[in-house]
């Protein structure tokens, strides 16, 4: 909107939020103005005018997605329009910052800057980088949108999957960062997870509709619930089979359960929603042995013809192994070997030492544990490998 | 992705005197040189640490086997062929990146304004997250 106005992404999108923000505290005090987004444009063109940087609102840790008003609270008699205009700036914004002309890092950074509300110092803490480079990280992705004329408006029909698959894959690597394990000072790296947990709830109820979106969500939810149990006190990591499943997140499961259990009844089956599947499988099961593999088997068996990822190939054969016998597994393996993509993997090696493993071959299973620790680039993952291959002896 | 760049300094793989032999301007181009890497590196939001070490002679090498009193032998060590004088760590996107940001600072100007060709080592920081298994 005022995107379009402007014609300055960066500009406007600091109006913008500054503008929610100013709404979010003001509404409650002074009830909500008879044209909500019309009063919301006029303030933050005037701020844009004035080119207002106020550090305070920097600072400040807000969510301008998950703060709007939901769309029944709108008084204004066309109430749904005002919504709807409201909610498209905001999917507008996301759409920009998740544009695939920028690198995932950068596109990391501007989302959860621009429509996460983290400060620049929050987020150069998560990864761990100095503020000022960050700074500039967040800069030249915006200068790098504007260079490249992406018009502030939401994308046309044509492009709409594919822009809808940036943002969520932005949001899923957001997720993923949670999981790495060293921590900052103020906002851990485990945060990540929680925040990429509250971005993908708002874009959901944004886009309620949408399949994809609440398979993300409902990946996220599952994953999540297994956090407590996925280390031990040291910070090493304690594999699925070995978990204290009493640890898991009864609350995040259920939710993520009833969430993935209605979207897949209802629409089209998206590569989210079935990862999303298999980890209810696996919240849902006692143990890992009351786990139902033939049904895991079946959903990456579906993943894996709806994408070309090798990883997919690679937990096939797994639940190959789980459900047939580690033969079966580590043949599906062997074939997966020419794939250049995986063949100097360490995920790759450390599958085959599990099923060698399961298969009783302790000497080779211990082999591919220590070549898959020479390849990690994950530290607790490395101390998991080499303790395994340790125990194993040979 | 992170990758640390070390500065390793090896008799037998550098071809060019000592800093402290070289003139004041040599010094300054240098030392600006490495000033403005750093500049560069923050503006493209990939700088996350460099720091110059100093001189092997401030060197001590420290050993304790958990019994006796520690170990401790101070430098310089004559015996020693390579020494570690600096590194940076920067955040890139790409193994390529990291590999042309070596090669950038590897030509540093030396004696002369000369490129220095000095040998840079480039390894990955540990840091991705781990996978469930």
């Amino acid at each position: 909107m005022l995107g379009r106005r402007f014609g300055d992404f960066e500009t406007a999108e600091d109006a913008v939020q500054e503008a929610l923000l100013a709404a979010a505290a003001q509404w409650p005090h002074d009830g909500v103005p008879d044209n909500p987004r019309g009063w919301l444009i006029q303030v933050a063109a005037r701020r844009m005018t004035e080119q207002v940087r106020s550090e305070q609102a920097r600072r400040r840790r807000e969510d301008v997605v998950v703060r709007q008003t939901p769309a029944d609270q709108w008084s204004a008699p066309s109430a749904d329009d005002e919504y709807e205009g409201h909610r498209d700036d905001t999917l507008t914004v996301l759409f920009l910052c998740c544009h695939p002309s920028l690198t995932p890092t950068s596109a990391i950074a501007l989302t959860l800057r621009s429509v996460g509300g983290l400060t620049t110092t929050e987020i150069a803490n998560a990864f761990m980088v100095p503020e000022a480079t960050m700074a500039q990280r967040i800069s030249r992705a915006k200068q790098r949108i504007r260079a490249s004329n992406v018009p502030f408006r939401m994308p046309s029909a044509e492009e709409w999957a594919g822009r809808l698959r940036s943002v969520l894959h932005v949001l899923y690597l957001i997720f993923n960062e949670g999981y790495a394990g060293s921590a900052g000072p103020e906002l851990h790296r485990g945060d990540l997870a929680w925040e990429a947990i509250r971005l993908t709830r708002a874009v959901r109820e944004l886009l309620p509709d949408d399949c994809e979106v609440a398979g993300l969500l409902a990946l996220m939810l599952l994953t999540e619930a297994r956090r407590p149990a996925r280390t031990g006190p040291a910070g090493e990591l304690i594999p699925l089979a070995e978990q204290d499943r009493t640890l898991w997140d009864a609350d995040l499961i259920a939710e993520g359960v009833d969430l993935i259990t209605a979207t897949l009844a209802r629409g089209t089956v998206g590569p989210y929603q079935l990862q999303a599947a298999v980890s209810a499988v696996h919240d849902e099961a006692a143990g890992v042995e009351d786990t139902d593999w033939p049904q895991i088997l079946a959903l990456y068996g579906l993943l894996e013809r709806m994408s070309d990822n090798p990883m997919v190939s690679l937990n096939r054969s797994v639940a190959a192994a789980m459900t047939h016998g580690p033969a079966t597994g580590l043949g599906m393996l062997d074939a997966l070997e020419s794939d250049a993509r995986l063949a100097n993997h360490h995920r790759l090696h450390a599958a085959r030492a599990h099923l060698l493993e399961m298969a009783g071959d302790r000497s080779a299973a211990a082999e591919s544990y220590r070549t898959a620790a020479r390849l990690t680039m994950s530290p607790p993952e490395r101390g998991y490998l080499l303790t395994r291959a340790a125990r194993l002896g040979g | 992705m992170k990758y640390i760049m070390l500065m390793q300094f090896s008799a037998a793989q550098t071809d060019f005197p000592g800093i402290d032999t070289w003139s004041a301007e040599e010094v300054k181009a240098h030392i600006e040189f490495m000033g403005r890497t750093n500049e560069e590196l923050v503006k493209s939001g990939e700088f996350v640490d460099a720091q110059g070490l100093a001189m092997p002679d401030h060197a001590k090498i420290v050993r304790a086997n958990g019994g006796q009193a520690p170990l401790v032998s101070d430098g310089p060590f004559p015996e020693t062929k390579e020494f570690l004088a600096g590194w940076w760590i920067v955040d890139c996107e790409t193994p390529e990146r990291a590999v042309e940001l070596a090669a950038a600072v590897s030509a540093a100007p030396g004696p002369g304004g000369r490129p220095l060709n000095m040998p840079i080592e480039v390894r990955p920081v540990m840091s991705a997250p781990p996978r469930e298994v």
